[in-house]
């Protein structure tokens, strides 16, 4: 199976969010992959290995990513995962928005022609959870979103995903090619099935560390340089940043000695009971 | 300018939760922009929840109808979406930001090459809205320049529209070819519960890592019971397989924002803050008087959850009862 796995570089969630006048400072941001892409990667390799045997891979997986120069860092630790190449589109963040980004894709899935593309189910910075709806429908592809499981069916034809819908799991089959986005339970031992991995087989939690030969490995491993222009997309915004600003901070309230005075202060002073 | 699109979900012949507050997201866009206010149901069978939204003031509703059309896929509906859009001269479509929303309206924006404004908290002028980012961190201003936009609304920041027993028009629209274009619903599973739905509950029970074991969930969901309440839990909890994910409140979670929300042997990471801040009564419960949850709740218990609930319950039951 070829794979497209589509990756961002977000500032580190864990920071204090700074502004500079009704922008975002991001010039002391810590840069990381999103995290919901990096469980896109460890899907896709998951999907083209066998589990108990992880270097006899079959298929490629391709990370592919749109920012500047300094993206190569995000891209080269998934490439230390296990991913075979990148690509980068040249791009400033601040000049992108998700339609730009759906169409540069559209661009790259008409060349390379991959069977799946996986992606994180949003960004955790601005949560568009918005390119790979809109990636599908310009490819007229069938979408499988906030997937929580992955199984290979059909012979390696359609996929069976588990999507996490708002009262439960909704099972979906989609034909390759397809576009799946994927929530956070995607990386649980058992969460992907690709019909050549032991069915019993269980991966640790979580994504993959990239290991010391990994590390080496990706050094050797291509990023393809690309740019905007030379594939033919117009940057021209539809959806314009007017500025940003911090929410009113919520007041700590007071610590209550017990229940009973909790329930009292809920009842006459809240009046919530 | 053009007309405003607004497609509401129905569930077996009424209209959900989530579409009053559409269409009170509805009202706020039309009267930012103008034109005509339309509303829009597909299933195959939409006739009841047609007839409700009748009941709202829209100069119309339109439905489309089906068999193949009785499980929402985003390749089968957003095409209708997009086309009606057209059809109808509507500048704005958009509905509420749910699982569906969030599936279809990215779709439906693709389809119109229109710009997306997703999730939104407030609409601030025809083509320009608020929303929150970065886990709650950050309000956000956009705007939307295409020609048509297309803009989903957080349904606990617009509250349920009442109706005003108007009669719009309800008129059918042909379905058209549809084609799953290689989709197809499988099923659903889920876990029918007898308390409110988390989105929707007037006070919320929510329990953390803390709480150690899912059997441990069973004196949350007494209290639950006693208040009327919808039970959630932080991604912690869920993650460790104590409770269905379905539950979770956070960032990766549902976003809830009821009356009262009781956080109990929850820390309070982020992304979970992210899903319940904007509640308007908080309480938290938890054994580390340190805990950042603490920092945002109006009233603080530091005990122990093993001794507290028994206790809250027995208030509770009491207070109840009387």
């Amino acid at each position: 199976m070829k794979i497209l796995v589509t990756a961002k570089r977000i500032p580190d969630p864990g920071q204090k969010i700074k502004l500079k006048g009704n922008a975002l400072d991001l010039s002391a941001a810590n840069w990381q992959l999103n995290q919901f892409d990096e469980y896109a990667v460890e899907a896709a390799l998951r999907l083209t290995e066998d589990g108990a045997a992880p270097a006899t891979r079959q298929g490629a997986v391709t990370v592919a990513s749109l920012g500047p120069a300094d993206v190569q860092q995000q891209l080269r630790s998934a490439l230390a995962m296990g991913a075979d190449k990148a690509i980068r589109v040249e791009a400033k963040d601040e000049e992108l928005d998700a339609v730009i980004v759906a169409k540069t894709l559209e661009k790259l899935v008409r060349r390379d022609q991959p069977d799946l593309v996986l992606m994180g189910k949003l960004a955790a910075d601005n949560e568009g959870n918005d390119v790979g709806q809109r990636l599908a429908a310009l490819l007229g592809w069938p979408q499988a979103t906030f997937a929580c499981s992955i199984q290979v069916v059909d012979g390696g034809k359609a996929l069976l995903v588990g999507r996490e819908v708002d009262n439960g799991v909704e099972i979906k089959k989609v034909r390759l090619p397809a576009v799946v986005t994927v929530d956070l339970r995607i990386i649980a031992p058992q969460a992907v099935k690709n019909g050549r991995t032991a069915a019993n087989f269980a991966y640790p939690e979580g994504p993959r560390y990239a290991s010391l030969k990994g590390i080496r490995a990706a050094k050797d491993k291509p990023i393809e340089a690309l740019t905007l222009s030379g594939l033919g997309v117009s940057t021209a915004l539809q959806v314009k940043t007017h500025g940003s600003e911090l929410p009113p901070a919520r007041q700590a309230g007071k610590k209550i000695a017990s229940v009973h005075e909790l329930v009292e202060k809920l009842r006459s002073e809240a009046k919530v009971l | 300018m053009g007309n405003v699109l607004i497609y509401l979900e129905q569930a077996e012949g009424a209209l959900r939760p989530a579409a009053l507050s559409a269409i009170t997201f509805a009202r706020a866009v039309h009267k930012a922009q103008g034109g005509k206010l339309l509303f829009l149901l597909i299933g195959d069978n939409v006739k009841g929840a047609a007839a409700q939204a009748a009941t709202f003031g829209a100069d119309g509703v339109l439905t489309v109808e089906a068999p193949a059309l009785q499980h929402y896929l985003a390749e089968t509906y957003a095409p209708i979406v997009a086309r009606v859009a057209k059809e109808q001269g509507a500048t704005l479509v958009g509905g509420t930001s749910t699982a569906v929303g969030k599936d279809l309206f990215p779709r439906v924006a693709g389809l119109l090459d229109a710009g997306l404004a997703p999730d939104i908290s407030a609409v601030l002028a025809a083509r320009q809205f608020r929303r929150a980012t970065n886990a709650g961190n950050v309000y956000q201003t956009l705007e939307i320049t295409s020609p048509a936009a297309v803009v989903s609304a957080r349904q606990t920041e617009f509250s349920r529209a009442a109706a005003i027993g108007s009669n719009s028009p309800v008129s059918a629209v042909a379905p058209g070819n549809i084609d799953a274009q290689g989709a197809e619903f499988v099923e659903l599973q889920t876990q029918k519960r007898d308390r409110p739905d988390l989105t929707e509950a007037r006070i919320v029970v929510s329990g953390g890592r803390g709480m150690k074991d899912g059997k441990n969930f069973a004196q949350i969901e007494q209290i639950c019971d006693v208040l009327g309440a919808a039970m959630g839990a932080s991604r912690a909890a869920c993650d460790a397989g104590m409770v269905p994910n379905d539950l979770q409140v956070g960032q990766t979670g549902k976003v809830v924002a009821p009356d009262l929300y009781i956080a109990v042997a929850i820390s309070g990471a982020i992304q979970h803050l992210a899903g319940m801040k904007g509640s308007k009564v908080i309480v938290a419960i938890n054994k580390d008087a340190e805990a950042p949850i603490f920092q945002l709740a109006d009233y603080g218990l530091v005990m122990q959850w093993e001794k507290a609930l028994p206790e809250l319950l027995s208030e509770l039951k009491r207070i109840k009862g009387a």
